[in-house]
């Protein structure tokens, strides 16, 4: 038993939805009580996805244990299957059903629906969301995949991206845009947009492009040992890494590489040599994420930026490894925790001047005071931006520039805000300088003492409309009742 | 009262057992640690409950929260009397952590109930170890034993057996509302001559009221079954009324605890009339936007009845179909009685067929959980997330306008927007 106030990854049965909802074609059965439902939310509110996902839950209650769950599962799959029409349907359970041993798998195939079933099986009591996502990938691709001649060899397959990843949207738009520039066709791209049948074609690529290595790499590594498939291995994160990919692939498909190379529409690098740009040497920088996005990171940052990395670490311990190499890169010793608190006391102990994280550090730096850019998975609403916004690639380095050093800037203002805090001029209660001081009537104490009660952000708005409604209605001093009355007038 | 539970009755119910898109119990804890400023809620349970909490809440963590999860891991299912030490070790280290600790609830889950951990007695056991200083209490939030806001119903009964004893007379208001709220209404019933008034949950540990036969209670919340049937086994009495949303269910509200303390008619007037005035005011200004427009609501907090009460008799709506999760018809029996009779009603759920028969009514306005919110706008229909309901003060006179207003932004948004 752990203590845990807060989680970097979701369950892994989150990883196999993330899997399912990229996906198109497939429809995910899921074993799990009442309440399992709020994963929905994660894609319809936090991804802001326009469908719900497709997966459909038993939600067993108490009066279901003592009868048949059995049952209810096979129900619900019947149902689901007649609904959806899928082409293939995945079934599994969530922590709750994993301990009562129904077996979705063998119940789903009982049903003898005429479409594909495909069970799997993940340990919520061992693992998490991103090893259910690369499982459950894993287990679609040994389902579907077809040996076939691999064709040209200047073919490849793009594994990894999923529902509710990391800027997956759109550093997939810019991986093809670079891949279709090198002469490079694309077979299929997995699991987002593919169908059960496109999995099935996989085998028709010379190669495998793993993106994202925490949900591809175990399905990437599988197509090379049963198919002999190549794998490229590089994250195209930053100008550096995104050249050797782009050598890398280059030398599989076997292209010249020097049209894109020479023309990369990379800003960064001279953004980064640029005079204005000298303020930005041996800052101090914290990094910490997901294995692929942290160990990505720290190299920007350090070879890219002229940043010092001070701090690295991952919460995605099946990257523990790789992360600490990285580390030892830099002469420093990795973090390894999927503990928030133990993340927070090594910022406060490094006292670094930016922290590249995800929203947890992003909230730590906040309340540190420390500048910040979020780099990594968990999600967040403001990591689905409305605009193109790629990590991958030289635009995406492009973004990075801009994401990173923004906060350096900002943080400066910040500085001079606490400086002149306690200025006459400067306090919370004043208003802008430009603004007329205009505050003529009483509050009486309760109603100072009502006001105080009002959230803090819309407590401005409520003063200024009780004075304007008691200025209007002629009166000199402010009560419960005038405030009251006010915002009766005036609604919200 | 007769008259209206035969009008129950007679009224039709639409029961569904499908899958049922709700938050599960866990999801109280969101409000109430808020509410009950020294208590923490230790969650024995998965990831997935961890998850749940913080997804649900919508936010992450800015500073640190009095609700962690202790989480189950393999080790634990091996062997029963490990999981036990385990969970002491895990509250010895958070009330280390937590000296401001006054009241800590373990909260049990799908996994906690299903391996049979029993939390009363761990509860008991740890009481020993930490009180008097910490009060350990235990109750259930898992998805198998309860819907959203009956997580509060469980909480809320589990301290109703430690609540010190009285003989006096006094009233008792039983149901998490916002502190500004609370003010209210507890300046209301002084200018009724009720009194002492008292508030269930507390907002210190250390201030729980104490019950007895002299207490009479008001539920203020629609959810609170366990809760009221504890207050009754310990002497106390219900005092029958609708929920206090909108003018005019806040007066009767407020009338049936005043009839209940023999205060006549004209008290409660006296000390209502100017603040019924300014609700009416303040609902008033919507009305024109919301008069005539046809709304549905899916099943999730059990406020839904008398939501669909307020928004058809104070804002002439049109309610198509009020589901509810749950329906309790001793409860809800004055709610119904004020509930239009076209108004259709569901308990329980099946969320297709109930997404079938909402496209097919294409009403104006949708309230719904989370999950279903963007979808549903996505089809070109307009929705209201219902979990809002339950953060935002709407109780009483003075929040009869913002209730009225959380069903008018989204409407007034739709019109606004012109891409």
């Amino acid at each position: 038993m752990k203590l845990t106030l807060w989680t970097y990854e979701g369950p892994p049965h989150v990883g196999a939805m993330r899997v399912a909802t990229a996906m198109e074609g497939l429809h995910y059965v899921l074993h799990a009580p009442q309440g399992d439902t709020y994963a929905d939310l994660l894609f319809t509110m936090i991804e802001r996805q326009s469908k719900r996902p497709p997966v459909t839950y038993t939600t067993f209650q108490a009066r279901d244990l003592g009868g048949d769950t059995a049952e209810l599962f096979k129900n619900a799959a019947r149902e689901a299957y007649e609904r959806f029409k899928p082409q293939a349907l995945l079934v599994g359970a969530s922590c709750t059903a994993e301990l009562i041993q129904d077996d979705p798998g063998g119940l789903a195939r009982a049903l003898g629906l005429p479409i594909p079933v495909v069970p799997v099986e993940l340990p919520a009591y061992q693992k998490k969301e991103n090893w259910g996502a690369a499982e459950t990938f894993y287990q679609l691709v040994r389902a579907f995949a077809v040996k076939a001649e691999p064709g040209p060899r200047a073919r490849c397959n793009i594994l990894g991206p999923t529902a509710l990843g990391f800027r997956h949207r759109d550093d997939v738009t810019e991986i093809v845009n670079l891949l279709t520039h090198l002469g490079i066709a694309i077979n299929v791209i997995a699991p987002l947009g593919a169908t059960p049948s496109d999995l099935a074609r996989l085998g028709h690529a010379a190669f495998n492009i793993v993106l994202y290595p925490e949900t591809g790499l175990q399905a990437a590594s599988w197509l090379s040992r049963q198919f002999g498939q190549g794998m490229v291995k590089t994250v195209p994160i930053g100008v550096g890494a995104t050249r050797d990919f782009i050598a890398e692939v280059s030398a599989l498909a076997g292209v010249d590489p020097s049209p894109v190379l020479d023309d990369d529409g990379a800003r960064l690098p001279w953004y980064s040599r640029s005079v204005d740009s000298t303020y930005l040497t041996g800052k101090r920088v914290f990094v910490f994420g997901d294995g692929s996005h942290a160990i990505a990171a720290a190299r920007v940052a350090s070879e890219e930026l002229g940043f010092s990395v001070v701090g690295l670490g991952t919460y995605t311990r099946e990257f523990a490894r790789e992360v600490r190499d990285a580390a030892a890169h830099y002469g420093i010793e990795a973090t390894i925790t999927d503990d928030y608190l133990e993340v927070e006391a090594k910022i406060t102990e490094l006292q670094p001047e930016l922290v590249l994280g995800s929203q947890m550090e992003r909230h730590i730096a906040k309340r540190l005071g420390i500048s910040c850019a979020v780099i990594s998975a968990p999600m967040h609403v403001e990591d689905f931006p409305a605009r193109y916004s790629p990590q991958m690639g030289f635009e995406g380095a492009n973004v990075i520039f801009d994401t990173w050093v923004h906060p350096l800037m900002m943080g400066l203002e910040e500085h001079l805000l606490g400086m002149f805090r306690e200025d006459p001029e400067f306090h919370d209660e004043a208003g802008a300088s430009h603004l007329a001081e205009n505050r003529p009537l009483a509050w009486d104490q309760a109603a100072e003492k009502e006001l105080k009660k009002i959230p803090f952000f819309v407590r401005g708005k409520a003063r200024r409309n009780t004075e304007r409604f008691a200025a209007d209605h002629g009166l000199t001093g402010i009560t419960l009742e005038t405030l009251y009355d006010a915002k009766a007038h005036f609604g919200r | 009262m007769t008259s209206s539970t035969a009008l129950l009755e007679e009224r039709p119910v639409l029961r569904e057992r499908g899958q049922r898109e709700v938050f599960c119990g866990l999801t109280g804890i969101i409000w109430l640690h808020r509410k009950i400023h020294d208590a923490f809620f230790l969650v024995v349970g998965s990831r997935t409950c961890a998850h749940l909490i913080q997804s649900a809440a919508g936010v992450m963590i800015f500073a640190e929260p009095r609700f962690a999860t202790a989480i189950i891991d393999e080790r634990d299912l091996a062997g029963l009397a490990d999981a036990n030490d385990e969970l002491d070790a895990v509250v010895t280290q958070l009330l280390q952590r937590r000296p401001d600790v006054r009241l800590l609830f373990l909260v049990g889950s799908c996994p906690s109930e299903v391996i049979k951990l029993d939390l009363s007695r761990a509860a008991a056991r740890l009481g020993r170890r930490f009180g008097p200083e910490v009060r350990v209490l235990n109750y259930s939030g898992s998805g198998i034993e309860t819907t959203f806001t009956q997580g509060e119903d469980a909480c809320l009964a589990s301290m109703v057996p430690v609540m010190p004893a009285t003989d006096a007379s006094g009233l008792l208001v039983v149901g998490a509302l916002a502190d500004v709220v609370e003010d209210q209404f507890t300046r209301l019933f002084a200018a009724m001559g009720i009194g002492p008034v008292r508030f269930l949950p507390p907002r210190q540990a250390r201030d729980l009221p104490a019950v007895g036969s002299g207490t009479r209670f008001l539920l203020a919340q629609p959810f609170l079954a366990d809760t009221a049937r504890a207050l009754e086994e310990r002497g106390a009495a219900r005092i029958p009324a609708p929920f206090p949303l909108g003018v005019e269910g806040t007066t009767l509200w407020l009338q049936a605890a005043a009839r209940a303390f023999g205060i006549g008619v004209s008290h409660v007037r006296a000390a209502t009339d100017m603040a019924q005035e300014r609700g009416r005011r303040a609902v008033a200004r919507y009305r024109a936007e919301l008069a005539g427009k046809r709304m549905f609501f899916f099943p999730d907090s059990q406020l839904e009845i008398p939501l669909a009460r307020f928004v058809s008799r104070e804002l002439s709506m049109n309610v198509i179909e009020a589901g509810t999760p749950y329906l309790h018809r001793q409860h809800l029996a004055e709610e119904l009685a004020l509930l239009p009779a076209s108004v259709a009603l569901s308990e329980g759920q099946d969320v297709e067929r109930q997404l079938d028969r909402c496209r097919a009514a294409r009403p104006d306005l949708i309230v719904c959980g989370l999950g279903l919110a963007n979808p549903l706008e996505a089809e070109g229909l307009t929705t209201k997330w219902s979990i809002e309901l339950l953060f935002t003060p709407v109780q009483g006179y003075d929040q009869a306008g913002d209730l009225a207003e959380l069903f008018a932004r989204p409407l007034v948004r739709r019109m606004r927007l012109a891409v």
